[in-house]
């Protein structure tokens, strides 16, 4: 991608984010009401934008040569410690090593 | 006023002082991992001021020029700041020109803390909320310029560091699977999206994704309403 290009998607990126932020300031100025569908959206879409974030996140993992195991190995054990510390930063750090460790060491063949 | 309004506000964003500067700093040495010189996380991290975003532009500046995919994912994985604005209508209202830079930096943590923390009576609201935003992009900013910065000076083997994104999101996974009951919106977004890649492929499958998670929805919302009438 030449720079242009990536001014030009950072640009689309941040439009869109604007467009998310400002629409319903534009749309209900002054005590408006939104329509029950749209209020019904806002209470489900994000938890289903989170899970379709971790799928995107292994999108590619799924179809090398591991399908997704060093990945799926990390995701278990960040579940576990979560679950046990519940501690976001900690899980978030110590999963992210784990991962690093498992695919420069046990499935180095294959992931470089 | 201000500076009154700025002391009430810093230690509600403390907490989120340490989370943004841990995120931002692995976010910043993730881009200059990748190649991205500093001025990316800055101008990222400046201007779409969403965490989460952000992470997936890295990924759209690595694959092929798709400005309209960028913005139709950014418009689905932002779409949840549509109802942070329709919380906040009344919120903002009367806040003058603070207003526009309220909305323009309403990330999940602002939003949380503005929605939920009524300042003491003698702090101004606006200046209140203001300062809450204002601190949270700033450790936001300084992190991921300083990470990407420490990624000139330190060098190790980088591989696999692209998992903090991963590790995040199903770390937020499990926080909204813990705080609600209703499991079903977090089981369609995961579902729907498999359904889709499989379907479609890698490379083409987030569109068709969105549009299926939110027709799901729509159907599924409609199916609860006949029920409830029954």
């Amino acid at each position: 991608m030449t720079t242009t290009q990536s001014i030009l998607t950072i640009l689309a990126v941040v439009l869109a984010t604007m467009l998310t932020r400002f629409l319903p300031f534009l749309i209900f100025p002054e005590g408006k009401t939104p329509p029950a569908p749209v209020t019904y959206l806002g209470t489900v879409l994000p938890y289903a934008v989170i899970g379709l974030l971790v799928v995107y996140c292994l999108k590619d993992a799924v179809f090398t040569a591991w399908h997704g195991l060093p990945e799926l190995i990390a995701i278990a054990f960040i579940v576990v410690l979560h679950k046990w510390r519940k501690n976001t930063l900690l899980s978030i750090a110590a999963g992210t090593v784990l991962y690093m460790v498992l695919v420069q060491n046990f499935f180095v063949s294959i992931t470089t | 006023m201000k500076r009154k309004a700025l002391k009430a506000a810093f230690p509600y964003t403390l907490p989120i002082c340490v989370g943004f500067l841990f995120l931002g700093i692995s976010y910043g040495f993730l881009m200059r991992s990748k190649g991205f010189s500093f001025v990316y996380p800055l101008c990222t991290s400046l201007f779409i001021f969403a965490g989460s975003m952000e992470f997936v532009t890295v990924e759209l500046l690595l694959s092929a020029f798709h400005p309209l995919h960028a913005f139709l994912l950014a418009l689905m994985v932002n779409a949840r700041h549509l109802f942070y604005g329709l919380s906040m209508l009344q919120k903002y209202r009367g806040t003058g020109w603070k207003k526009l830079y309220l909305i323009f930096g309403m990330c999940d943590e602002s939003f949380s803390i503005n929605c939920t923390v009524t300042p003491p009576p003698d702090v101004d609201k606006g200046w209140f909320m203001f300062f809450v935003t204002l601190l949270n992009h700033i450790y936001w900013v300084t992190g991921a310029t300083l990470g990407a910065l420490l990624g000139y000076f330190i060098h190790f083997d980088t591989t696999g560091i692209e998992f903090v994104m991963t590790a995040l999101f199903v770390v937020m996974f499990i926080n909204q699977w813990e705080e609600s009951k209703d499991h079903r919106p977090a089981l369609a977004g995961l579902g729907c999206s498999l359904l889709c890649l499989v379907v479609f492929g890698s490379s083409q499958f987030i569109v068709p994704s969105m549009a299926l998670i939110v027709l799901s929805f729509l159907l599924g919302r409609r199916k609860l309403e006949q029920e409830a009438n029954q």
